[in-house]
């Protein structure tokens, strides 16, 4: 009989099909009047905790609560609210219209895991928008806790879990004890919808909201973007006459010969 | 930011022709979302937080759900049936129904809103769709008894069962009042001799509203309504109807040959069935007006993606003042439609429903779908006119709207003699 806790932090981040626009300043990317959404990989997150509360609930073995988190400016209730019509227990906001770095998330996850004491954290393996991929891995080891990292399988043991990874150039399983950190790939589970009637009944699900101050967290940005640019744009194709026209373009106007 | 690569399919084209592209990919995540760039705008169209939220689930759920295979549904001309059960755990057939019968309890106004957002996915699921949630449900959620709903709805507002609502014969349309379809009482029960037909989602339905004559010569106080079921004896349907546009919501003929029907069976009560379908055909009306709003939406949103991707003279086709009028007049009925909807809609939702305005909204939503869907495929030239594009299909699915539920002549008809009694008092 277990009964678990599962911390799931997630991310307002712009909506994946959003054609991404640098500002004018060209000092970040266009956030206002652009659509937003949970990122991908915490959706998938959620989800990977709501089929463990399944699974716990369906073979009587134990039960879960499910706590979501995310940190940001207050429009992130809205994913928030999100994963709890999707099947999460309750809610911690901790508002910040700062720039949260991917240290300065995992220093307030880490405050967030000592309040909650949860036995296991999932996070999406990186947010679509900076895609560091650092977040989890910090708070891991700033709990000095075992972490399993871009996980397409997971397996719950007797106070421990087994991990499918994806890897370079196949998949590794690792085993780890609870408490842990769980980061999620793309293909861990198909993120399920939130009905009408559970958007209706999250609502009334408990938000709890902190500062950074309240949780005794220094936010500061330790990394300055100097500037940020949109990619080359492509240039067209073009068809050669033959193979020495294309040796001879490859040699002199691409340069790669 | 830059790197996105499993998304990028979605990013890079989102013309409908990907719907096979999505189709083909297993991953949720790479499904097209078009309507991420629409027009569609939640400030204008005067949402409040909780609608512009329910709006977006539902326009998530049919756009990843249903639209990807709208295309084939209307070649096959077959109604998905898995889709009821998938509306009914989404929480979407029993919208306007109290919670204790499994519904939402929510207004006409979000009702009027799934409509849409299912219409632009497809225009026959969203005809099916509107048949079973409004004319089915709501009209049994409306003049149904305890025990009727206890029975009936649970069932219905799952999606195990399917609802339909009949109303014309084939000699009975527009003057539906002279119906032919009679229902005699003998004993404990009604046996019902005729037919109906045009009967949307009939070859499917298991729990259907259908209106007969109790007494032939009492005109409209001869009408009562009955709730069917498709096992009771003497009851069957004839073959599935070919039709020009809505193709994959199933439409047929009703046959009663001494039909069965038990008492308890009346809904409402036995004279009184013209009450129960005048009143159901304003909320009808109204609710339908969601299909030519999503209809319009989405040939919008493909003719201002295809505007801006084609080329001619060296520069995108929407640049060209000629095309930017169109697109210009697109969005203006387009909102313009949308706004005397959603108005109508608040209005029912406050209890001043007004029969003058439920015909209002279909006759002018409707007539301007079939103008919208007419530009869009000219904005697409022969692209346009080929069955790969959606645009023919739009048009041949908006057509029905001035057809169905009272035809523009009966709306404007029922307008003008409602201003005439006006005066006469």
């Amino acid at each position: 009989m277990s009964n678990l806790r599962i911390l799931v932090a997630t991310k307002r981040v712009i909506d994946y099909a959003v054609k991404i626009r640098v500002n004018a300043a060209g000092s970040a990317v266009e956030t206002a009047n652009v659509k937003h959404s949970m990122n991908p990989f915490d959706e998938i997150g959620t989800e990977q905790a709501i089929q463990i509360k399944e699974a716990l609930a369906k073979s009587k073995t134990g039960t879960a609560e499910i706590v979501v988190v995310s940190c940001g400016p207050v429009k992130s209730q809205e994913t928030l609210r999100t994963a709890l019509a999707m099947g999460a227990d309750r809610a911690i906001h901790v508002d910040s219209d700062e720039e949260l770095q991917p240290l300065a998330v995992a220093k307030l996850l880490r405050a967030v895991v000592e309040k909650e004491k949860p036995d296991m954290v999932i996070l999406g393996k990186q947010a679509i928008d900076d895609d560091s991929n650092q977040t989890g891995q910090m708070l891991a080891g700033l709990l000095n806790w075992p972490q399993a990292t871009f996980a397409s399988k997971v397996e719950l043991g007797d106070k421990s879990m087994t991990v499918t990874r994806e890897v370079d150039g196949g998949v590794e399983t690792v085993k780890t004890p609870l408490p842990a950190i769980l980061t999620t790939d793309l293909r861990l589970n198909v993120p399920r919808y939130a009905s009408l009637p559970n958007i209706m009944k999250a609502k009334k699900k408990p938000l709890a909201k902190f500062t950074a101050a309240d949780l005794g967290v220094d936010i500061k940005p330790r990394l300055q973007t100097l500037k940020i640019v949109e990619p080359a744009k492509r240039q067209g194709g073009k068809i050669v006459e033959s193979v020495d026209d294309l040796v001879d373009k490859l040699k002199n106007e691409a340069k790669v010969l | 930011m830059f790197a996105k690569s499993f998304l990028q399919r979605a990013t890079t084209a989102r013309l409908p022709t990907l719907s096979a592209a999505a189709r083909l990919n297993g991953l949720r995540a790479t499904a097209v979302r078009y309507n991420s760039r629409s027009s569609y705008n939640a400030h204008v169209a005067g949402l409040t937080e909780e609608q512009e939220e329910f709006r977006q689930a539902v326009n998530r759920f049919s756009t990843e759900e249903l639209a990807p295979r709208a295309q084939d549904i209307d070649r096959e001309n077959t109604f998905p049936m898995d889709m009821w059960k998938k509306f009914g755990d989404m929480g979407l057939l029993g919208i306007t129904v109290p919670a204790e019968y499994g519904g939402l309890g929510l207004g006409y106004l979000e009702h009027t809103i799934a409509m849409e957002e299912i219409s632009r996915a497809s225009g026959s699921v969203a005809l099916s769709y509107g048949a079973h949630s409004n004319l089915c449900v709501n009209q049994i959620n409306r003049n149904g008894s305890d025990a009727q709903k206890k029975k009936y709805l649970p069932k219905l507002i799952s999606g195990e069962h399917v609802g339909a609502l009949a109303m014309s014969e084939h000699t009975s349309g527009s003057d539906v009042v002279s119906m032919k379809l009679t229902a005699e009482k003998k004993g404990d029960k009604y046996i019902l001799n005729g037919t109906k037909f045009w009967i949307t989602n009939g070859p499917d339905a298991d729990t259907l509203v259908v209106y007969a004559k109790t007494d032939l010569k009492a005109g409209p106080k001869g009408i009562t309504a009955f709730i069917i079921e498709k096992g009771m004896k003497g009851f069957s349907r004839g073959q599935k109807l070919d039709k020009l546009g809505m193709r994959g919501s199933n439409t047929c003929e009703l046959i009663f040959e001494d039909c069965e029907v038990p008492a308890e069976n009346v809904l409402g009560k036995e004279g009184k069935g013209v009450y129960v379908l005048m009143s159901g055909l304003d909320y009808e009306r109204l609710v339908l007006s969601g299909g030519p709003l999503g209809l319009m939406q989405n040939a919008l949103d493909i003719t201002l993606d295809y505007v801006h991707q084609r080329k001619q003279f060296g520069q995108v086709i929407g640049e060209f003042q000629l095309l930017q009028g169109k697109v210009a007049d697109m969005y203006t009925k387009l909102n313009a439609s949308r706004a005397y909807v959603y108005a109508v809609a608040r209005a029912c939702d406050s209890g001043h429903s007004s029969n003058r305005d439920c015909a209002g909204v279909i006759l002018y939503s409707a007539e301007r779908a079939t103008e919208v869907a007419l530009d869009a495929i000219q904005c697409l030239g022969g692209n346009g006119y080929i069955n790969d594009f959606p645009t023919g299909r739009i048009l041949r699915d908006a057509k029905l709207y001035e057809i169905g539920a009272g035809t523009s002549e009966i709306r404007r008809m029922l307008i003008g003699r409602e201003f005439n009694k006006d005066y006469k008092n």
